[in-house]
């Protein structure tokens, strides 16, 4: 029985005659593609695929990132000398590096020295607050709140601000984040120790309280919803015609075991602050670091915030000192 | 509960990537050491099975009979030996034996020597012997007591039975790339194993092992005030050959550092001293030792770049915290070992 409904796929598929949507007539493009239900899809969500508003800026934002994930492939490719096998090998060490310290912030650097990421850079960026419109307006069409797009827009001040703004800031591309799954990492420690250990600086505490938050929220809210399944408690539009039995359930296991439950719409707000405060509190964190604090473990140790342990090693001196 | 066959697919595509990655790691259990305060997290961490097998692969060659000295100097008993002439003839001739077993054990005296003449000169390892000898020496004297004692170097130490030390490097371009507009790798971003198969530089032995480069990249005050001018990029080099040394010790960072600031002295461990004296003293070596014999050396002795094979912390270290895990061969040549002059 328990089995019935502990299950890690979508059990059951609706389906019923494939829908349009309401008209589209005030858009300026319509909806294209015709829709079809897919097994598969509606294992993880709707099994209706399509169709799907474009748009311009949606179209746009599609070319801009296409040429960006092209710039970044085609010089990871040249970085190997156009070898197919190194490429595939190689792929997670590639990478297209933001323009050494001699380019300052140059706007036009040499291309073989950060010019593509730059390029790179900027095509993304362009797609990506295209793709920012684009919710922004979707949302406005259907007239929702902007939560959506204003959600999309924290991720993107975190973007902005590794890529863009600090380094604007520093008067330096070198500073910026490198396109590639291993050199990005590198860079994150890089930072840590060249501004003292990030660990120090409280925006990144912060960061970490919202990240941490998010997931703990994320997986209480997923589990409580999914426990009262059985009693139609996922289905939203019966929790507000005929509260009583799933959704006052799920509350009262929350008042019973800590004292105090979150409501319907309240859980939600819970989880969107704490989801858009991870990327606002860091990107503040970053911004801070190097512009107007170098080293945050001697500031931390300046504002009382470093423990002081015993000597374990008396006498250890810094021997360029001497 | 039915698993369906979609569920198969996505467990066997998640095995395939998963399996070979876990290929690279080492299986459990781990020696843990604390060596700090409680709760900093200063430990040391070693995999018992892997330190017993390089253990049990290094061989220490037994000592050769101790010389009766003859109360000839070598010099005035062989042509041609500027560097050991002051050595007793007897000693002399230990230590030629010695070396012959710890460098070119299958290649005998003759890797060095004419077959016709000894005391010929034609043959450049017997100039590279030379100079190496004044490297034993200064090792052991000059930088024993801030970093090669008590264990001390022989030529074993490095050579290890064999005429190139396994553990060398020169400076190193990478994989071709191909140049022109395209971007510039800027020496990383390739899987390396020099630095522990990251994508870090490549080669941060030619900077900071060979023309003294700059180490240090933390910032040094609260503000930005300008002092520390450091970019990403040095931090990157830094970082690559702090992966080398922790390979080349078998050691994590908390050998030397403390986990909260790696900069600040004050808290670290004690062999990070002796740590900062090995960087110093390999870029000695290089410097004054090895690239000095450039001309000596033929083409196939050298790097793709053309420069001389060089010393970095593995040549001697070789995976362990102690060279030959703390086994002091020196003891044995003391004499013979601490008699080479400048010429």
């Amino acid at each position: 029985m328990m089995a019935e409904y502990q299950n890690i796929l979508t059990r059951v598929q609706v389906r019923g005659e494939l829908e349009t949507g309401v008209p589209a007539d005030n858009n300026a493009w319509p909806r294209d593609g015709t829709p079809f239900f897919s097994y598969l899809a509606g294992k993880i969500g709707n099994a209706q695929i399509g169709p799907i508003y474009l748009g311009w800026t949606g179209l746009l934002s599609l070319i801009f990132g296409f040429i960006a994930f092209e710039i970044i492939g085609l010089n990871m490719w040249a970085s190997v000398n156009w070898d197919p096998i190194e490429f595939i090998r190689q792929l997670f060490w590639l990478s297209l590096d933001p323009p050494s310290p001699e380019q300052g912030f140059k706007i036009v650097p040499p291309l073989n020295d950060g010019g593509w990421w730059v390029i790179a850079g900027g095509f993304l960026t362009a797609s990506v607050l295209l793709w920012w419109v684009r919710m922004y307006s979707r949302a406005r069409q259907l007239g929702m709140g902007l939560h959506v797009c204003w959600a999309f827009a924290a991720a993107i001040w975190l973007f902005l601000v590794v890529g863009f703004i600090r380094p604007l800031l520093m008067g330096s591309w070198s500073e910026a984040i490198p396109f590639g799954i291993f050199s990005h990492l590198d860079w994150v420690q890089a930072f840590s120790l060249r501004y003292g250990n990030l660990f120090y600086n409280p925006f990144h505490m912060l960061s970490i309280v919202f990240l941490y938050g998010s997931v703990l929220l994320f997986a209480m809210h997923a589990a409580t919803i999914l426990s009262v399944s059985h009693l139609g408690g996922d289905r939203e539009l019966e929790q507000i015609t005929d509260r009583g039995t799933a959704s006052e359930r799920a509350a009262l296991f929350w008042r019973w075991t800590m004292g105090f439950n979150a409501t319907m719409e309240s859980v939600h707000r819970w989880a969107w602050w704490f989801a858009i405060l991870t990327p606002l509190t860091g990107g503040i964190g970053i911004l801070l670091t190097g512009t107007v604090v170098d080293n945050w473990y001697l500031w931390g140790q300046k504002h009382g915030l470093v423990p002081m342990y015993p000597d374990m090693w008396p006498g250890v001196v810094d021997p360029a000192a001497q | 509960m039915r698993i369906p066959v979609y569920g198969y697919i996505l467990g066997a595509v998640t095995i395939m990537l998963t399996v070979p990655m876990m290929m690279t790691w080492e299986a459990p259990p781990m020696d843990t050491a604390q060596v700090g305060y409680r709760g900093t997290g200063m430990e040391l961490i070693s995999n018992p099975r892997l330190v017993a097998k390089n253990a049990a692969a290094v061989e220490i060659p037994e000592a050769q009979e101790p010389a009766e000295k003859s109360g000839d100097k070598a010099s005035d008993v062989y042509e041609n030996v500027p560097v050991l002439g002051d050595l007793d003839q007897a000693e002399f001739d230990r230590l030629m034996l010695a070396i012959t077993e710890w460098v070119s054990p299958e290649e005998g005296c003759g890797y060095c020597h004419s077959d016709e003449n000894l005391a010929d000169d034609t043959k450049y390892t017997k100039i590279v012997a030379r100079r190496m000898l004044q490297m034993t020496k200064t090792i052991n004297n000059q930088w024993g007591e801030v970093h090669a004692q008590p264990t001390g170097v022989t030529c074993y130490t490095c050579h290890r039975g064999q005429p190139v030390p396994q553990n060398v490097w020169s400076t190193n371009p990478g994989l071709p790339e191909y140049g022109g507009i395209a971007a510039s790798r800027m020496g990383q971003n390739l899987a390396s194993k020099e630095v522990g198969t990251t994508s870090l530089p490549y080669d941060p032995f030619t900077e900071l092992l060979g023309k003294d480069g700059k180490i240090r990249v933390a910032a040094t005050t609260v503000l930005p005030e300008g002092t520390m001018t450091s970019s990403i990029q040095d931090t990157e080099k830094t970082y690559a050959l702090m992966m080398h040394m922790s390979q080349s010790l078998g050691a994590n960072c908390t050998f030397c550092h403390n986990s909260r600031n790696f900069a600040d002295w004050s808290q670290s461990p004690a062999t990070r001293v002796k740590a900062w004296h090995g960087i110093k003293m390999v870029n000695q070596i290089n410097q004054t030792y090895i690239d000095p014999l450039a001309s000596v050396f033929p083409d196939n002795r050298k790097g793709p770049e053309g420069d001389v094979l060089k010393v970095n912390c593995a040549t001697c270290h070789a995976g362990a915290n102690k060279p030959l895990y703390g086994a002091n061969m020196l003891k044995d040549y003391v004499t013979e070992l601490n008699a080479a002059k400048s010429q």
